[in-house]
Formats: structure tokens, sequence, C-alpha cells
């Protein structure tokens, strides 16, 4: 097992703020990982760096010895915590967008999945529920074939039903040599289908282990053992 | 199958509990193919590395042995499941009469609770 995602001493400040204080980290591939933390403790900068849109102010990322960029953006499938596609292009035209635009993207396989949920591929992204757009953006990034994917609260919009569709697609396209990081505060939902988490708080990282060892350890779920850790 | 996991365990021994019954009350017979690894994990919203980790526990347990491009197979050996079986009963037995024993109750007293328990 390789490591596919290095952080070393990364920091990130905004003003006088510090959002993330020097975080070490590595991650290897084949695995699913679970960034928990609660609001504001530095999830979606962390995301946001290692997808190059922030720099550090100290410290460093590699993804496969690269520091964020062109090369690790063909490697990282990403899944921001708000749609950025344009609303009034449909399906069909999203997905050929995405063809275009990335080399590992597999169309079939979307249009599969769109069918799957009764999604016409004509029907403009405007006109979709919140739960579908969501689902469309999910389909998207699980589409591609990637080292890393990075899905920042995938779960946090919609239904429990739609939920386990999330949980089920993720499964689904789990490829034994890329990792998935998923950030949520949704733990209960999630932990089952995780092999680790990361536990972050205020910027610093008090927690790297993996979940049969917390519940083996500790005797407890993930869950609770996040309430307790993260207990005000 | 339906699969019935305690969050606050481990999940992968509880999977190899689950698969030990299975295959000693005969719903999985000797040679027969199991599902998939992603089917599992599918069916019981869990990681497949979990369910990978199960299968090579069982196999190593000579439970399960797997087959190259094609699967995961019940063994001949079944007993060897029964075996692991009846152990987790009887370790569960003792938990229960030593929880039993801790909160005060003589043998006399736990059979007797034991005979009005109503299943």
């Amino acid at each position: 097992m390789s490591v596919l995602l290095k952080c070393e001493n990364l920091v990130k400040q905004y003003g006088n703020l510090t959002a993330l204080n020097g975080i070490n980290l590595s991650l290897e591939s084949g695995k699913i990982v679970g960034l928990l933390g609660p609001n504001g403790s530095g999830k979606t900068t962390f995301i946001k760096m290692v997808n190059g849109l922030l720099s550090p102010t100290a410290g460093s990322i590699t993804i496969n010895g690269n520091h964020p960029g062109t090369e690790t953006k063909k490697q990282v499938a990403y899944l921001p915590d708000n749609s950025y596609l344009n609303s009034w292009m449909s399906v069909r035209q999203i997905v050929e967008f995405f063809t275009d635009f990335y080399d590992d993207f597999r169309p079939d396989l979307a249009y599969a999945m769109f069918s799957q949920l009764d999604i016409p591929p004509e029907r403009k992204l405007k006109t979709l529920s919140k739960g579908n757009k969501e689902k469309v953006c999910l389909i998207l990034v699980m589409s591609r074939n990637a080292k890393l994917y990075i899905l920042d609260e995938p779960i946090a919009g919609v239904d429990p039903a739609a939920r386990d569709y999330v949980i089920s697609t993720i499964i689904n396209n789990y490829n034994p040599d890329a990792t998935v990081v998923i950030s949520t505060h949704l733990i209960a939902d999630i932990e089952q289908i995780l092999d680790e988490v990361i536990f972050i708080k205020n910027g610093n990282i008090v927690l790297k282990q993996t979940v049969d060892e917390i519940r083996e350890e500790h005797g407890k779920s993930v869950d609770e053992l996040f309430r307790e850790v993260f207990k005000w | 199958m339906e699969w019935v996991l305690n969050k606050n365990k481990p999940i992968c021994p509880q999977l190899c509990e689950q698969l030990c019954l299975r295959i000693a009350d005969g719903t999985f017979k000797p040679n027969e193919r199991l599902l998939s690894v992603r089917e599992v994990a599918l069916s019981a919203g869990v990681n497949p590395n979990t369910v990978q980790r199960s299968f090579e526990e069982l196999e190593h347990q000579g439970i399960l042995y797997s087959v190259r491009g094609s699967g995961w197979y019940v063994s001949e050996n079944t007993h060897l499941a029964t075996a692991a079986f009846e152990r987790l009963l009887a370790e569960k037995t003792e938990a229960f009469f030593s929880e039993m024993q801790v909160l005060g109750l003589s043998g006399e007293a736990v059979k007797k609770y034991v005979e009005e328990w109503n299943l």
C-alpha cells in the first residue's frame, strides 16, 4: 500500500485567524476515510487546499508526490460542498462537458446511474429538485476513474432514503486502488462504510484511527466517540 | 440475506459470526458460491475492505475458500463453522452468567429467570 496523500506541517491562516494549525497526515490508497469535525473545524479549508483552490500559509501537501496543480487534478475527483454547475445546462450537456474535461470520465457509467434514478438526460439542471441535483453531482464525480475522491458533505442535503443511495453509490464505485475521503458531521449515517476516521478540531487532528479499532478500544460507535471528543 | 450489525462493536467479527451461523444452520451449503465482496458490502451497508477481511479471516480458519477470478466458496469442512459458532455461544453464555454473578444472583436464581423467560 502506497502513500497517496501526504501533508507536512500544513498551516492555513486567514489574516490572524488560524484555520489549520500544522497538520501532519498521510493517507494510503485503498481506503474509505471519514474526515469528521464540527462546523468551523477546518475540514473544508483542508479539502480546498488538497484541490489547489487555496494555497497553504506554510507546510506542504503532495498527492502521489505532486503538489496540487494540473497533474493532481487529473487524479483527484472533487465534490464541493455547493454546486458549481451551470443550472441552464441539461444533464447530457454536463456529461459532455465532463467528458471533454476529464480523460478518466466514463459517460456510460454516468448514464447508467442516471437511468437508475429516472433522471432523463434532457432535463435541465435547474428543473431538478435539490436532492436530485446533489445526486447528479455525486454521480459525475464517482463516474471518474480517479485515484482520490474527495466528497465534501455528500449527504448533508438529502433525505435518509437518498443517503442510502449515496452510500451504495460510493460502495458500488469503490475501487481498491483509490481512496475516498468523505467529510461530514452526519457520522451515524456513514460510519459503517468507513475504514478509518480523522477527527479534526480547531485546526488540529485529534485522532486518526481505524473504525474497528475505535469500536474495540472504546466499546462504542464512532458517532458516540465523536460526541464525547467534541463535547462542549 | 439480512445482516444485523451492532455499531458499537467491530464490524469484521460480526460478519464472521453471521456467516458461520448461516453455514452451521445449513443456509449456505458446502461448495456453494457466496455473494461477491461488493454485493455483501452493499447488502450490509458496510465497507468492502471489512467484508474482504472477514472472508480472509474465515479462509484462514478453513471455513471458506477462494477461487481466483471466481469468488468465495463455502468449504466442505462445515463442522469448523459449527465449532466456531458453538464457541461463540459458549462465550456469550459465560458472559451472561458472569454478569448475573456480579449482580449477586446465585445459579438457582439465574435458572429461575431463564425458565420464566418467554421467547
